[in-house]
């Protein structure tokens, strides 16, 4: 198990490598630099200092040599659009908000899944459970700025429970909770469709196993049968859906975050592929690389935490 | 040698039209699902509306003329009212069905076009390839699908590439959503090679480019098709998030999620705005989504009766 984890962190460096060349090469083919906006043109002898003060009026190949060894020592360089502030300095600003709307969508997900993947399971063929397959149907086919911007008309416009945007944290790293449902329930409705598909389907497999016909046949009362042997054995595929789905809520948050003006990450390299910000691109995706890859990690090592019976 | 081939020719030669075909056998089961017909119905609607846009719009979608003022719900003239700037709505709704309907059916198509042939070679050639294709998607995978989409169509927006900006978008889309088909192609082939009706083949003396393209590739085609329609739902999706955020298809052509992100800020006063192209993406998406699982239970049967958990 050591051995294999250590071998993955390695396997890391090589991915994480070519994501910055790959990255590199992509904004480097982009003819002009990050000051040739139209609405502000500067003249080219500032043009040249800027320059020359980010190294860019150096060969490509060695500003890839210098950023990557100055990334291996944990500087990111700075980003060009907010005054000179460093990029792990940004970027860390952003994880803390798409992190903690992530997880809390994360958490939404698994619960509302969970449960109606269970009761459409436990009542299979019932109208819950059609009603639990259209709504995960309906909730998967939306897309996610669909989705925000209804309820958004719905709760805020309409009957102007809640607000329509912002986030200002209220406790800890946390927004207010009025502010926190909107994008919640938005991010999370597309994982708890998926959540709630692999639990039905899964439940609905561990029931007929023989170890449950056993457990009622000796009489064990049906909550302890459900409780005890399948809900158990039914969360191995739940897990392992889990990871990926975390990565994506906490990388893939830029939309939400657009529709509701939450100052993520995501927003962050929106605004930086618009601005050529250089450094903040190159940051932003080798902080999402590696977060996925990490994640991946972690999922196949739960595997082995929940089921003995793999082994690496 | 030769002998072997005209054997096999008899069996080939039957007219298809007695025996049940596997394809004709599809058509009948999709058919019989309901949900995938209405779907179906509702795309072909969309589609002569898309086609014909410019007949059936009542106005030109970019015509800034009307006679009732800006921001004005439903009338006579204006069905679903006129937006900020004093556009019909109607009109750009239906001709923002022409975006979303050729970005998601041409990106499926780019996509069967490139990942096809790949994944083919993966799996028929020498290690070495194979290999190298399995790392370049290991790579892809490592990036966030989107942020990559959205890096990709920026930088084919600033160097010069033919097309505007929805043919840009198409690629930046297929760019990026070809490896996963392509793994299924290479999978699907892999898996198809070892049954015995390949052995049979081989035995009766059949070339390899014979076996490959008479037997591997329409017996593998199945689960890609199904998986590439899939395509369609998540292109149009992203389509329509990357004009939403203002990186997707250039104003002033009408889309459906420019429509959306320009409807939005005037939410409070006049929200059906935003509602009426959010709704098209959402019936559009989940149509293309039904027609999916539709092909998907028509194309192998044994899913729907094996898995009482599968669903839908």
């Amino acid at each position: 198990m050591t051995g294999y984890v250590l071998r993955r962190l390695l396997w890391l460096a090589p991915v994480l490598f070519f994501v910055t060349l790959i990255t590199f090469v992509l904004m480097h083919l982009v003819p002009g630099g990050p000051w040739d906006t139209k609405d502000r043109p500067i003249s080219p002898q500032l043009r040249e200092q800027l320059e020359s003060k980010y190294g860019l009026d150096e060969p490509v190949w060695q500003q890839f040599l210098t950023f990557s060894w100055n990334a291996l020592h944990g500087d990111l360089g700075v980003s060009f659009q907010y005054q000179d502030r460093s990029v792990t300095e940004i970027i860390r600003e952003g994880v803390e908000v798409s992190a903690v709307l992530g997880l809390m969508a994360l958490a939404f997900a698994l619960m509302v899944g969970v449960t109606l993947g269970v009761v459409a399971a436990v009542k299979q063929n019932s109208p819950i459970d059609y009603a639990s397959v259209f709504l995960s149907t309906f909730a998967a086919s939306t897309p996610s700025f669909v989705l925000g911007i209804l309820l958004i008309v719905v709760f805020a416009v309409q009957l102007g429970w809640l607000p329509v945007f912002g986030w200002e944290k209220a406790w800890w790293l946390f927004p207010n909770w009025k502010q926190a449902i909107l994008p919640t329930v938005t991010l999370g409705a597309l994982p708890a469709a998926y959540v709630a598909r692999i639990t039905r389907a899964s439940v609905l497999e561990v029931l007929q196993q023989d170890y449950v016909r056993t457990a009622r046949a000796k009489g064990l009362h049906e909550r302890l049968v459900l409780g005890r042997h399948v809900l158990k054995n039914a969360v191995i595929p739940i897990l392992t859906v889990s990871g990926p789905i975390a990565a994506s809520l906490v990388t893939g948050s830029f939309i939400v975050e657009t529709v509701f003006a939450i100052p993520g990450l995501g927003k962050q390299f929106v605004a930086s592929v618009f601005q050529r910000d250089y450094g903040m691109i190159m940051g932003t995706t080798i902080f999402y690389a590696a977060v996925i890859a990490m994640a991946n990690l972690v999922v196949d090592m739960m595997y082995v935490v929940v089921n003995p019976r793999i082994r690496y | 040698m030769v002998r072997a081939a005209t054997i096999a020719r008899p069996q080939e030669a039957q007219p298809l039209a007695e025996q049940r075909s596997l394809w004709g056998d599809a058509l009948r089961r999709f058919l019989r699902n309901r949900l995938a017909f209405i779907s179906l119905l509702v795309l072909l609607s969309l589609a002569v509306a898309a086609v014909f846009a410019g007949q059936i719009a009542p106005h030109d979608p970019n015509a800034q003329a009307c006679t009732t003022g800006a921001l004005r719900g439903s009338s006579a003239d204006h069905l679903l009212g006129t937006d900020a700037t004093c556009r019909d709505v109607l009109s750009r709704l239906i001709h923002g069905a022409r975006v979303s309907l050729s970005v998601g059916v041409f990106t499926a198509v780019a996509v069967f076009l490139i990942a096809v042939p790949i994944g083919a070679l993966a799996a028929l050639s020498t290690r070495l390839v194979d290999n190298l294709l399995m790392r370049l998607t290991d790579l892809t995978y490592a990036f966030p699908d989107l942020l990559m989409i959205i890096l990709l169509s920026r930088v084919l927006a600033d160097t010069a590439v033919p097309g505007g900006s929805v043919t840009i978008i198409i690629l930046a889309i297929s760019l990026v959503g070809w490896v996963t088909i392509a793994r299924l192609v290479r999978a699907q082939m892999l898996s198809q090679r070892e049954r015995e009706y390949v052995q049979a083949a081989e035995a009766m003396g059949a070339s390899r480019w014979r076996i490959a393209l008479t037997h591997l590739l329409p017996n593998s085609l199945g689960p890609v098709i199904v998986a590439v329609t899939f395509v369609v739902p998540q292109a149009i999706f992203a389509e329509a998030a990357l004009s939403f955020i203002g990186i997707g298809v250039t104003p002033p052509q009408a889309t459906w999620g420019g429509m959306v992100e320009a409807g939005y800020s005037a939410v409070y006063s006049v929200p059906m705005l935003v509602v009426y192209p959010a709704v098209a993406i959402a019936i559009t998406m989940m149509a293309f989504t039904f027609i999916g699982d539709g092909l998907r239970d028509a194309l192998d049967p044994r899913t729907a009766r094996r898995l009482p958990g599968r669903t839908g």
